[in-house]
């Protein structure tokens, strides 16, 4: 870490340099984008994690995650303004293909305006809403963005701030469709949305153009809610997000608190929330393939895969006492001891997978017709996974080794022995096979700790009133859908200054436009279902 | 023809009939005939839809490893009563912005397309709403007319899913409409007739799908892909794909209008169904082997009606098993199934067909 | 176990569930006109068994919903199956999950699309009243401020057996009704489209 810092004041002297397990990067927003080129180009670091917007009061400003799939070494780099009325950055969206969807998020909870980013839209709240609401001066009073009936005012038109040579800022407004574009609105209550996203789409008789994606049907503002909550207070919202992955978003959130208040986890407490994580992922998978095989019209697969799950969720109802939002692990540990014919119910379980597996596969996979609808459909190449920061089953469907249980083992993961399921043809039957392969990679996992599961206790010693130190923290962990990532930064008092979470899924649904251009209006649905997105969890 | 079943409904219409005309001039009687006709079809075909709608409910069920509906009378067996009686009083939204009167005209087009097909099947020994020397002909002319109705629904809603699933529906029912009338012509040209009557008389000994071996396989199988595509059952529902376009060319009707393409999807099922039971199966004829006496009388027992509605329903369980199994197709899989693989096999099936039939390479006549 | 208690709910009320077929048959008592009243019978047993949803969920309880359809609670038994994607050929709307401010307009919009008789079930906590996240900035406080709500069903999410629960009530409440007393729409076309000026709002708003 040091080789690298020095490095980098070599060759950027304006650049300071803080304290933390990841090495904090601050640079002048001018040199922002000469520092994230030459760290993507020469150093590697080809995948962005994530970008935080942030409010520091005296200043706004961002923390960028970058990660190098090659060395699996984190960096952040923080920038920042001092203008609060008309705060503007470079943007790094040439750079990276997701950071403009990234980009778009802060300026939608900002304000920040990110100079030559292509698209500067509002990305979850509709264009007339007045104010930034994660802003630590925004005004919540319900009659300025009062609920209403009438319908959103619609644009067909996306601002740009352009930076021309002598350093002025041009403000443009080209269209989003062409003129004489037939467009199609799928969504936002569409069946095969998943949830409630909205696509436009521009098309060519069957074919696809353009995709426009619309979120911000759910955005319930979870990060703003937490800042008035105290830390264990905020775990809950973690069930709500990704509702597949409760057990693996608990468990991140849990650790990057207990990595700031130095909490040690009893060791059964870290098997036993392991276990509560592969189990999720078996139940989401199946959901997956059930949902997915609806999608394309083959329902009865459904049934048989709700089928495991309702076994999963009645282990979990035994346990955690309820059959979605579990709210099991906390900090320090997990809630309560397992239920007593915990062990006994999941060897039940494990004894059906191999069963299922096979029939699932003779059912759907060999199918010819499944075979045509999925084979070369929808392929994302190696590099542009990385770029568009598609992680969990469907990076590893185009090649990139991203599971952050191998490469940044948490728990008792690196104990472990257990595959990543890794594909490279990129495409939609790619995604679906690697699901179907997780449920065996789970099940492995499973039976081993099912051997280790230690006697002793389920839960540290925690002070009932937890504060965490000044400073700010950064966790990834890995969702059923991808690496999910939590930033904390603490002021040192009860509230966290500033949550941010890193879904998933928001990249998943960002790269449909670019795999899905010039494929057929059904593929848009197998595409869109492969990439397996949950709207509430790219909203949040 | 009328000794190969116990029951022989020939007889009581041609007793009917003298009965009507001893007692009023023959123009009236005949009036009063087609009045009954009208009514018996309109009520057989509205009882049998209701019946589907269930059988199918309960069938998917039943793979899906479910008990499916079992709450409205005994076993369920009201629950699509109890939908009829909803559907009929639900409301009829009128929309701005439409070709009302188009809007109004599909779906009647549709279930009279479907009615028509319905009227040419013979149910049982004697027992047919018309029996005319083109049958088959007529059958396929009035299948063709549904499409216009779903065309003019897609159309006339205003609406771009209903759009697009109306153009789907259109090239691939006239795409279909191709396959099912050459498999069905190949086996006109076994029959050497048209007229439906006569085709089930001449399986009398041998169902065709026996007789005429191979060809008549082929025919078959082609028939069993294209009938299920011509109902816009799945794998081939692209036309109202739920996951794509919500509901389709159908997607704006509401209250009974809906109701009418609803049964006229299950109507089609039945009509599909059935056609293949006449074409392939023998119609009402009990399964006969020639020679056998004893053991075709004993076949003669049962019912020519038990016999058709019995063949009927497990090709009808058949094709709901592809729906419910297999993925939907892609628009343009769905075309380059039909013009590169059906209708090639097709035309050299016919040709065989013919060769066969000239030759006489085949059992029974 | 515990006895739930409720304010001015006697708690034996919990466990009669046929409570509201009860206080029908005493309101009819006093007479009802005998072809009306058994006209009005058979299309409530037609309605109220025939209940088929709209496929709309936003988020957690939509998948508490989709277990409700699977093998194991299987709403076929009771015909609620044919859960249809175009809101003008459903009956009810489970609304299943949180209702944000951008959302509004299109639910608003959905319910609007509805063929009479229509009803409204309120399903989870979030739809009830913002629940988890009633202080967000984006998150309507309960959908009975949009539409007319007919059942709420608490949870968070409601377990699949409380969403049966749910419909059954919802089922019990339309045999209550009486179509001949004139439960489909009574406005005119004219009026309905005074008051929902959707069309033109549209086209005007793209600018």
């Amino acid at each position: 870490m040091a080789n690298l810092q020095e490095t980098i004041s070599a060759k950027f002297p304006e650049a300071t340099f803080g304290e933390g397990e990841i090495l904090p990067v601050n640079i002048p927003d001018a040199k922002l984008h000469d520092l994230v080129k030459w760290l993507r180009d020469e150093q590697k670091f080809d995948f962005l994690v994530t970008i935080v917007g942030m409010d520091w009061v005296s200043s706004m400003g961002c923390v960028y995650y970058l990660n190098s799939t090659t060395t699996g070494q984190y960096i952040s780099i923080r920038t920042e303004t001092t203008d609060r009325d008309n705060p503007m950055l470079h943007s790094i969206a040439d750079l990276y293909h997701i950071a403009g969807i990234y980009e778009r998020e802060v300026y939608d909870f900002y304000g920040i305006i990110f100079v030559n980013n292509p698209d500067m839209r509002r990305l979850f709240l509709n264009i007339d809403w007045v104010g930034y609401p994660l802003r630590k001066d925004y005004d919540a009073t319900p009659e300025i963005n009062p609920v209403s009936v009438e319908n959103e005012r619609q644009t067909d038109h996306t601002d740009v701030w352009e930076e021309r040579p002598d350093g002025t800022i041009k403000h443009s407004r080209p269209r989003i469709f062409a003129e004489d574009d037939f467009v199609v609105n799928i969504g936002p209550q569409h069946p095969s949305t998943h949830g409630v996203l909205r696509f436009r789409t521009a098309l060519d008789g069957e074919t696809i153009k353009k995709i426009d994606v619309y979120m911000g049907y759910i955005h319930r503002g979870v990060e703003k809610l937490c800042e008035d909550l105290t830390y264990p207070q905020t775990l809950h919202f973690m069930d709500r997000l990704d509702y597949f992955s409760a057990h693996n978003y608990h468990h991140g959130l849990c650790l990057a608190i207990e990595k700031a208040a130095g909490i040690e986890v009893p060791r059964r407490a870290q098997v036993i929330r392991v276990m509560m994580d592969e189990l999720s992922r078996i139940a989401s998978h199946c959901l997956f393939i059930g949902t997915f095989c609806m999608d394309l019209g083959a329902t009865t697969m459904l049934f048989y895969a709700l089928r495991v799950r309702e076994q999963i969720l009645d282990i979990m109802d035994k346990t955690c006492g309820a059959r979605m939002t579990f709210n099991y692990a906390c900090i320090g540990g997990v809630m309560q001891d397992l239920a007593p014919d915990f062990v006994q119910d999941v060897q039940a379980l494990l004894d059906t997978i191999d069963r299922n597996y096979k029939e699932y596969n003779k059912l759907f996979t060999g199918n010819v017709i499944a075979q045509n609808r999925l084979c070369n459909v929808g392929v994302l190449s190696h590099d542009d996974a990385i770029s568009y920061g598609i992680t969990g089953p469907s990076g590893r469907a185009s090649g990139w080794a991203c599971d952050v249980r191998k490469t940044h083992p948490y728990a008792v993961y690196n104990e472990l022995d257990f595959e990543q399921v890794i594909r490279t043809e990129g495409d939609s039957m790619a995604r679906f096979r690697n699901r179907v392969d997780e449920l065996l990679q789970s099940k492995h996992i499973l039976e081993q700790l099912l051997t280790m599961l230690p006697e002793g206790d389920y839960c540290a010693k925690v002070p009932k009133v937890l504060k965490l130190p000044q400073g700010h923290w950064f966790q990834v962990v890995e969702g059923c859908r991808g690496v999910f990532g939590v930033y904390i930064e603490s002021n040192g008092t009860t509230k966290p200054f500033r949550l941010k979470l890193a879904t998933p899924s928001l990249p998943a649904a960002a790269v449909v436009d670019h795999i899905t251009s010039g494929q057929k209006i059904a593929d848009l649905i197998t595409i869109g279902g492969s990439m397996d997105y949950i709207v509430p969890d790219m909203d949040r | 023809m009328s000794n190969y079943t116990i029951d022989n409904f020939s007889s009581l219409s041609t007793w009917f009939d003298t009965m009507l005309n001893s007692y009023m001039p023959s123009w009236l009687a005949t009036t009063l005939e087609c009045l009954l006709v009208g009514v018996g079809l309109l009520l057989v075909y509205s009882v049998l839809a209701l019946f589907y709608i269930l059988y199918e409910r309960k069938i998917c069920a039943y793979f899906q490893c479910r008990l499916g509906p079992n709450r409205v009378g005994p076993w369920g067996l009201l629950q699509s009563v109890a939908d009829m009686f909803k559907i009929l009083i639900k409301e009829l939204i009128s929309l701005n912005h439409i070709d009302k009167f188009l809007f109004a005209l599909a779906p009647y087009l549709v279930i009279v397309a479907s009615m028509l097909c319905f009227a040419v099947l013979p149910w049982g020994n004697g027992l047919q709403f018309i029996d005319f020397n083109i049958g088959v002909f007529f059958l396929i002319a009035c299948s063709s007319i549904g499409v216009l109705g779903i065309l003019l629904a897609g159309w006339s809603s205003n609406n771009k899913f209903t759009l697009i699933g109306a153009l789907r529906s259109g090239a691939q029912m006239i795409s279909y409409e191709l396959s099912v009338g050459l498999s069905i012509l190949t086996m006109v040209v076994f029959a050497g007739t048209l007229d439906v009557g006569k085709i089930v008389e001449a399986q009398a000994d041998h169902w065709f799908i026996f007789s005429a071996h191979i060809p008549a396989l082929i025919a078959f199988v082609i028939y069993l892909i294209a009938g299920t595509a011509e109902t816009n059952r799945g794998p081939f529902d692209l036309p109202e794909a739920e996951s794509e376009l919500t509901a389709g060319y159908h997607t704006e009707y509401s209250g009974i209008h809906f109701g009418f393409f609803y049964l006229a999807e299950y109507l089609n099922l039945f009509v599909v169904s059935g056609v293949a039971t006449l074409m392939f199966l023998g119609g009402w004829m009990p399964f006969r082997v020639a020679g056998w006496d004893g053991f075709n009388e004993i076949m003669g027992y049962i019912p020519s009606v038990v016999w058709f509605l019995g063949k009927t329903f497990v090709i009808s369980f058949i094709i709901i098993w592809f729906k419910w199994t297999y993925p939907r197709l892609r628009i343009d899989q769905l075309l380059s199934l039909e013009w590169k693989y059906l209708l090639p096999i097709n035309l050299v099936n016919l040709v065989l067909m013919v060769f066969i039939v000239v030759e006489g390479l085949y059992f029974g006549k | 176990m515990k006895q739930v208690t409720a304010q001015g709910l006697p708690y034996d009320a919990w466990k009669d569930n046929e409570y509201i077929e009860n206080l029908v048959e005493k309101l009819r008592e006093s007479g009802t006109n005998v072809l009306v009243g058994t006209f009005d019978k058979l299309i409530n047993w037609g309605r109220s068994n025939s209940l088929w949803p709209l496929t709309f969920a936003t988020s957690c309880c939509g998948i508490e919903f989709v277990s409700l359809g699977a093998a194991r609670f299987d709403m076929a038994r009771f015909g609620w199956e044919v859960a249809r994607s175009s809101p003008r050929q459903a009956d009810f709307m489970m609304v299943a999950g949180t209702i944000v401010h951008r959302m509004v307009p299109v639910f608003r919009r959905l319910y609007d699309q509805l063929a009479e008789p229509k009803y409204v079930i309120a399903c989870g906590s979030c739809a009830i009243s913002g629940g988890p996240f009633r202080k967000s900035y984006h998150v309507a406080k309960g959908i009975d401020d949009i539409v007319p709500v007919d059942v709420y069903c608490p949870g968070c999410p409601p377990r699949p057996e409380a969403m049966i629960y749910a419909i059954m009530q919802l089922s019990r409440k339309v045999k209550v009704e009486r179509f001949f007393g004139g439960v489909n729409r009574k406005e005119s076309r004219k009026e309905f489209l005074a008051a929902h000026p959707i069309c033109e709002n549209a086209e005007a708003n793209i600018d």
